[in-house]
């Protein structure tokens, strides 16, 4: 009996039987979707944590201000510190001090209540640097960013990001119109295009930007601490350069050694990491748990196939009368084990992708369906149903026909 | 003519618990080519144990067994399977059909174990449904056929790998009168074509139909019909 043969043999006896393999396929039907949509959950957010740190510029470095202690020894987290200035960040644009930052673009972020009319809409006052637009890689989809010179004149001018504009004027042009922030009237030169970042929580399309000093009059807080400032360096290849410079730069204008440093530097690298091994425990985690439903669905294909040896006794003893050597009953039923294994891992890669297409409407969470992940779970429930099959299939080759065909 | 089974001294024993049971006491028996045998017995005879060993679905305790000039003593089941495969065609009392398959794919199985080629064993097996003469029925399954055509598709797959021997156990047991009359003379075309048929039975107008009558009891052998003086003989 060639392989084609016993292929065949074991098809017919999976259609044959077509209710109960179907029920026996879906364990493992239900354990390779869920493999596949675990999965798929965590590549897509590690996609959208990479999409929301690329949005952020390229080539970046991402200062903050260390931690504070207080003088009752409470130390607050990052960033509570006000320890990085606008004397810091004009430092680090100085070319002869650090030839490999391109540019720099300081921010100041409060939050404030924007008023139009009767409309008013709450949202991150950042204050900046005309530089901010390149550093950050962004683009207006109308009007025009704020110049050097209205930075420094201090001029009442704001760009808004797209949807604080939606927000603010929802019919008409908002460049020309008039913002009132704490009193000040704000006249809106520009639009921000949408930073095409799909993550919901992001607030780059939430913000109200406007010159550096308009931004600590109008919020009347002046006390010059910045609360990030980007560095944008020259190229790639000169990333770790620039951030070599712009420590030894803080160090030396903060006065301290590296072990004591008041502020941090991030990559984007850095922060892509930080944000995929929390990403990974989970997915690790989940996907445990759909391997143990596949051990399950494994042993429940072990289950029907001992109840189907018992069930073809008869067939079996007659079988082997006819001629079937025992190693030929065993490819039989091994290849059988294999088809439900196979069928249940191809049905189930085919729902766990619809559901990686269906589950994002439910669940506001970007599903990526990876080719390999797939190609794998299809190859392991292949795997499972040969593996749990041997058992089975051991029974039925090692039956003497006599007792097959005398059992009723 | 040559001699096709030649069983010398041939035990058999069950252990059965501590208790051994010698099912065959030392039989000894030579069938022709072209034969057309009957073996009868009681129940309890041990003329199941013979003909699990004259079907090589068992192996003596002790004696031998040739088969076709196989020495089926010493071999394994793989070996025991060829053999099967290659001399023996099976008639059993419960046809023993796969229902799921058309008669003529019943019928080609043994050529599929034997490792023939799909074209070949398709004609084949029509050759052989047409010999039974069911030629119109290849592609109907055994549950749209009586049971006298099914058992004529088991002898078809019987006939079909040109067995040595043709080996029926109780095949008229689950017929009515028709239907045995009609695959006992389909036996007595075949034996007339030259095949050697050995055919188990407890019935005894069943077993008149055979040319030779062997008779077991109590696992020993003995030519002739034992019951003609017991009921048979108030018959005649």
């Amino acid at each position: 009996m060639n392989g084609r043969e016993t292929l065949r043999t074991a098809v017919e006896a999976v259609q044959q039987h077509r209710l109960r393999s179907l029920l026996t396929m879906l364990g493992i039907v239900i354990g390779i979707s869920s493999v596949i949509l675990t999965v798929g959950l965590g590549q897509g957010a590690q996609d959208e944590v990479r999409d929301q740190i690329d949005s952020l510029g390229s080539n970046l470095l991402i200062v903050s201000p260390g931690s504070s202690t207080d003088s009752s020894g409470i130390r607050g987290g990052f960033g509570s510190a006000s320890t990085l200035t606008l004397a810091d960040a004009e430092a680090m644009a100085d070319r002869a001090v650090a030839p490999d930052v391109a540019a720099v673009a300081p921010t100041t972020s409060t939050q404030a209540a924007l008023e139009v009319g009767t409309t008013n809409w709450t949202t991150s006052l950042v204050g900046t640097t005309p530089a901010w637009l390149d550093v950050r890689s962004r683009e207006l989809a109308a009007g025009r960013f704020f110049t050097a010179a209205e930075l420094a004149s201090g001029a009442e001018v704001v760009v808004l990001a797209s949807d604080t504009a939606a927000e603010l004027f929802t019919f008409g042009n908002p460049v020309g119109q008039q913002v009132t922030v704490n009193g000040t009237a704000l006249t809106v030169i520009g639009v921000l295009a949408p930073s095409g970042s799909t993550s919901s929580t992001a607030s780059e399309d939430d913000q109200a930007l406007l010159p550096l000093s308009t931004a600590e009059r109008v919020s009347g807080q002046t006390g010059s601490s910045l609360s990030t400032v980007y560095v944008e360096a020259a190229s790639a290849a000169s990333l770790s350069a620039a951030y070599q410079e712009v420590q030894a730069l803080l160090l030396t204008l903060h006065d301290l050694g590296l072990s004591d440093a008041d502020f941090t530097i991030a990559t984007q690298d850095s922060l892509l990491e930080a944000a995929n091994a929390t990403n990974e425990t989970m997915t690790v985690l989940l996907a445990g748990i759909a391997a143990i439903s596949l051990l399950v669905g494994g042993i429940g294909v072990m289950n029907i196939m001992l109840v189907s040896v018992t069930e073809r006794i008869r067939e079996i003893g007659l079988r082997k009368a006819l001629g079937a050597t025992p190693s030929a009953i065993r490819r039989q039923f091994l290849a059988e084990a294999s088809i439900l294994g196979l069928s249940g891992g191809v049905l189930g890669a085919l729902l766990g992708i619809a559901g990686a297409f269906v589950l994002p409407s439910f669940i506001d969470q970007r599903v990526t369906v990876s080719v390999p992940a797939i190609g794998a779970a299809v190859g392991v429930a292949l795997a499972l149903g040969l593996g749990f099959g041997v058992y089975p299939a051991s029974r039925a080759a090692a039956l003497t026909p006599i007792d097959a065909l005398r059992s009723e | 003519m040559s001699a096709i089974i030649e069983l010398t001294g041939v035990r058999k024993t069950y252990a059965s618990g501590s208790l051994e049971v010698e099912a065959l006491r030392g039989i000894d028996a030579t069938i022709a080519e072209g034969e057309y045998v009957a073996i009868v017995g009681p129940s309890g005879s041990g003329k199941s144990t013979l003909m699990h060993i004259l079907g090589c679905l068992d192996v003596p305790t002790s004696g031998s067994y040739r088969l076709a000039g196989h020495d089926v003593g010493a071999l394994d089941e793989a070996a025991l399977a060829a053999i099967r495969n290659a001399q023996i065609g099976f008639v059993f009392q419960q046809f023993n059909l796969l229902a799921g398959l058309p008669a003529w794919r019943n019928v080609e199985l043994p050529l599929v174990y034997g490792g023939l080629s799909r074209t070949e064993r398709r004609a084949r097996a029509h050759l052989a449904l047409e010999r039974v003469g069911l030629a119109d029925r290849a592609d109907h399954r055994p549950g749209e056929l009586s049971g006298g055509q099914q058992q004529r598709v088991a002898v078809a797959r019987a006939l079909v790998t040109e067995p040595a021997m043709i080996l029926a156990d109780e095949p008229t047991g689950n017929l009515d009168s028709t239907s045995t009359e009609d695959v006992l003379g389909l036996f007595r075309e075949l034996h007339d074509s030259g095949r050697t048929i050995v055919l188990i039975t407890h019935e005894h107008d069943v077993a008149e139909q055979a040319d030779r009558v062997l008779t077991i009891r109590d696992g020993e052998l003995s030519e002739g019909r034992w019951q003609r003086s017991v009921v048979g003989g108030s018959r005649l």
